[in-house]
Order: structure tokens, then C-alpha cells, then sequence
């Protein structure tokens, strides 16, 4: 028996508000006009990379209960998580504001997980407004996943760039904006890549799985939507799932894409594109968001992948489990 | 049992999909950067000796190893090292300029976890093993010249 992935939302919460918060860099990229904000340099006035990040979270946070045109006191939960051990960035920006807080963790899928919650905890009424918020910043990623900034090596073929933005939501029942109609929560999966520096190959699988269950679920094929996106699978990671996608019969056509394959010009020399709980966050919330409001998308399938390692189960040998989160947004 | 099947399959098609990066202009990049930092060592040893004749060689080769650290440490800091690194690979890792690079730029990147625990604890996180190595391996090269000398 098939279980049940896949909640269909009766009151189909909208997003009432969407802010995103970017680097240098990334506001350079494909994406550039659509960012709310994009910062000067990485470090934000602050001296370290940690309180940066966290000062993008609360900024992304201010911005979109502004944008949603709402007061900081109607505010019922707050919803985040970030890339940093124990989501530090998230914790401490939601000490700024004193709303109900609940951290989560999804790694890089971590935007798709928190608007599941929280349009889960709309719909069911128990709350009114929910803000949800994810970031990441290229400097703290790299020096608790990887190497320091300015040592001399370099990037594997395979390698992609780690988001440096902040991307936050407001999900409500009242006001305007796209709805959010059905949620698919997925399983990890875990088909043995073992190469940190190839993210994307371990992530397809479960992009694959969650998708099919998705489809089978909601009896929808992908010509049903006018946008399937995954999140930093990358150039390689993104190939590999319309392969894997392939053998099961279903074809992947125009009309899928991947944030991070796509957030960069091919000049940035970022490899196989972007990657990072940013990295989708800060697309959903500027570009998807912006063509479901004014209606040249109808119907999107967002599903971005997060792989859920640390550098200690890799340095002690494990494969990297990964899990893919899909909600269903409409115009 | 058909999960590890599956994925040694997916592997092997990964590990044949993956974008290789290609040995030749790689390896031309870092022998010819790695040769240049060479030479450049072998000038400042020669300018050494040209400004203080009397210097042993011993003292000569010191003095160029401390110079060249310091102008690493220094490309480090300023945040041009890493350029070259991208750009040579091993052959701007290989020269004890790289070595050098490996103990500056985690002091950079941890000073704001203190000096204690920041900076003293995290400069040999990458150059750590190649003292380990270099220590251990010297032990044991002096253990056989002993044993050597000892018929």
C-alpha cells in the first residue's frame, strides 16, 4: 500500500508576501532584477560571516512581513533553517523577534519543508499568519563543510556554490497572493554517493522519489505543470534526475529546471551552478513568486532537494542520505 | 541485497557521467607556475648571497625558505593566494608556499572563534598531517640510518 505522502490542502493557504535577500555575487547572476535586496559584500557590516548570515534572516524576515503589509504582533508562528550547525542563524534571528519559533531542518530542502509545515498549520486553523524563512552564506557553509576561504585549491568539476541570501514567506488564509495547494513529504534516500563534492548524484534519488510519489498521488503528470523546479541539483545533479526520471517512463521536459543550475551566467565560473538552503529560498521568493503573480505561471511543482550529511558521517565513511520536499503552488 | 545492487549500478553511472577535469592544461598550469615560484626562490637565495657573500649556503637556503613563507602568508592575507591556487593547482600547493597558505588561511578564517580556540587550535587543521607525516617519516629514516651505520 502506497502511503500517504501527499496532503491535498482544503483551504489552500496563500503567500501573502515573499522577500529575498542576496550577496554580491548572486544579484550579479541570472536572477539579479529580481532580488528585493542585494547586499554590497558578504559581510553585511558585521565582523563575522555567522552574524551576517543571521542579519540576512532578520532583514529577509522584516522585509516580508512588510511586504504582506502586516504588523510583527500578527505574526503566530515563525518557521526557519539554515545550513549552520544546530541552525544557529535561524535561532538567534528568532530571538529578535519573540514570535512562537520553530526550527527546522531540511538542509538545502529546507524552504520547501517550512512552507509545508506551515501551510499544513494554516490550513488546519490553528494558525493566521505564519512567516517562513531560510538562508545560507557562502563563507560559513564553506568553512563548516570544507576548506578555509583563502586557501589555495581547487574546486572539483563536480562542485557547486553555496547560495549566499535569504529568502522568506508569509503564509495566510486572508489577503492576496498565490496559494499553496497540496504538500508531498519525502522519505530519504539513500542510493550510496559517497563524493561530497557531487551533491547533485546524491541528491537525484530522492528529487526521483519524491516526485513519483508526488505524481502517483495526485495523479498529475508533468505536463500539468507550468513549472517543475528543483532546488541546487546542479547542471550534473539535474541531468541525472531526468535520466532516472526517464526510466521510469516519464519524460521531464521544458518545462523542468533547476535554481541552481540556473541561478548563475556561465562566466561566474561557479561549476555546476549554485547550491545552498539560499539558493531556492531566494529564487522561490523572487523570480517563481513574481511569475505566479502576475500569471505566466499557473500551476508550479517546487521540490527542492537537501542533502542531509555532516562532515562527520562523511569523514567516517558514510554515504549521504538525502530527502526532497515538494509543495504545489497555484496562481 | 537489490538496494546494494542498485546502488553500485547508480554509482557506476554517476562515476561515468561526472565531468572530468582535464590532466593536460591542468598539468601544464601547475608545472609551470610551480617551476616559476622555483625560480623565484633560487633568486632570492642568489640575491642573498650576492648582498652578504659570507653567508654559508645552510644559512642562504634558511633565509630564502623564511622570505618565500612570508610572501605566502602575506598573498594569503591580502586574498591573492587563492587565485593562483585556482588557477595552478599543485604546483602553487606543492612549494613550501603552499604550505605556508595551508597555516595562514585557517588562522584567517577562525580569528573570530578567539585566539585560543580560533587561532592557535585551528592553524594546523590542513597542515597538520603533513608535520605528522613529516616527523613520523623522518623518525624512521633516522632509525635506518642508525641501524645502517650500526655493521
Amino acid at each position: 500500500m502506497q502511503r500517504e505522502q501527499t496532503f491535498k490542502l482544503k483551504k489552500k493557504p496563500k503567500i501573502i508576501g515573499s522577500y529575498s535577500i542576496v550577496g554580491p555575487k548572486e544579484g550579479n547572476g541570472n536572477f539579479g532584477d529580481y532580488f528585493d535586496y542585494v547586499m554590497k559584500n558578504d559581510c553585511f557590516g558585521e565582523d563575522t560571516f555567522e552574524k551576517a548570515e543571521r542579519k540576512m534572516l532578520e532583514t529577509a524576515i522584516t522585509g516580508v512581513i512588510q511586504k504582506a503589509k502586516l504588523q510583527p504582533r500578527d505574526v503566530d508562528m515563525m518557521i526557519a533553517g539554515d545550513l549552520l550547525n544546530q541552525i544557529i542563524s535561524s535561532s538567534y534571528a528568532a530571538r529578535a523577534f519573540q514570535f512562537p519559533f520553530l526550527g527546522v531542518y531540511g538542509a538545502c530542502s529546507t524552504m520547501a519543508e517550512s512552507i509545508a509545515v506551515g501551510a499544513v498549520l494554516v490550513d488546519g486553523g490553528y494558525c493566521d499568519n505564519i512567516v517562513c524563512c531560510t538562508g545560507s552564506h557562502f563563507s560559513t557553509a564553506e568553512r563548516q563543510y570544507r576548506f578555509p576561504l583563502e586557501l589555495g585549491n581547487q574546486r572539483p568539476p563536480t562542485s557547486q556554490w553555496t547560495i549566499t541570501g535569504a529568502g522568506a514567506c508569509v503564509l495566510s488564509l486572508a489577503g492576496e497572493g498565490p496559494r499553496v495547494s497540496m504538500v508531498t513529504f519525502g522519505k530519504v534516500v539513500d542510493w550510496g554517493v559517497k563524493d561530497v563534492n557531487d551533491m547533485g548524484a546524491a541528491m537525484a534519488p530522492a528529487a526521483r522519489d519524491t516526485l513519483l510519489s508526488h505524481f502517483h498521488n495526485t495523479k498529475t503528470t508533468p505536463e500539468d505543470y507550468d513549472l517543475i523546479v528543483t532546488g541546487d541539483l546542479g547542471k550534473l545533479g539535474s541531468e541525472i534526475l531526468i535520466d532516472l526520471m526517464e526510466d521510469e517512463g516519464i519524460t521531464l521536459g521544458v518545462n523542468y529546471g533547476d535554481c541552481g543550475q540556473m541561478y548563475f551566467r556561465h562566466d561566474q565560473k561557479t561549476l555546476c551552478g549554485g547550491s545552498g538552503a539560499g539558493c531556492c529560498a531566494t529564487v522561490f521568493n523572487s523570480y517563481i513568486m513574481a511569475k505566479l503573480r502576475d500569471g505566466q505561471y499557473k500551476k508550479v511543482l517546487f521540490l527542492p532537494t537537501g542533502a542531509l550529511l555532516s562532515t562527520t558521517s562523511t569523514q567516517q565513511g558514510d554515504s549521504i542520505p538525502c530527502v526532497c520536499h515538494a509543495i504545489v503552488v497555484e496562481s | 541485497m537489490e538496494d546494494k545492487k542498485r546502488n553500485e549500478a547508480y554509482n557506476k553511472y554517476v562515476a561515468a557521467k561526472i565531468p572530468k577535469t582535464k590532466p593536460w592544461p591542468a598539468l601544464f598550469n601547475s608545472f609551470w607556475v610551480g617551476g616559476l615560484i622555483c625560480m623565484f626562490g633560487q633568486g632570492i637565495n642568489d640575491i642573498f648571497l650576492l648582498i652578504f657573500p659570507n653567508l654559508s649556503q645552510q644559512t642562504g637556503w634558511a633565509l630564502t625558505l623564511i622570505t618565500l613563507i612570508f610572501i605566502a602568508s602575506f598573498l594569503t592575507g591580502i586574498g591573492v593566494y587563492d587565485q593562483i591556487g585556482k588557477f595552478a593547482g599543485g604546483g602553487s600547493i606543492v612549494p613550501i608556499t603552499g604550505f605556508s597558505n595551508s597555516i595562514t588561511s585557517p588562522s584567517i578564517e577562525f580569528k573570530s572563534e578567539g585566539i585560543i580556540y580560533g587561532i592557535c587550535v585551528k592553524m594546523f587543521t590542513i597542515a597538520g598531517p603533513v608535520i605528522v607525516f613529516g616527523v613520523a617519516s623522518s623518525m624512521i629514516v633516522g632509525l635506518i640510518y642508525w641501524i645502517v651505520g650500526l655493521f
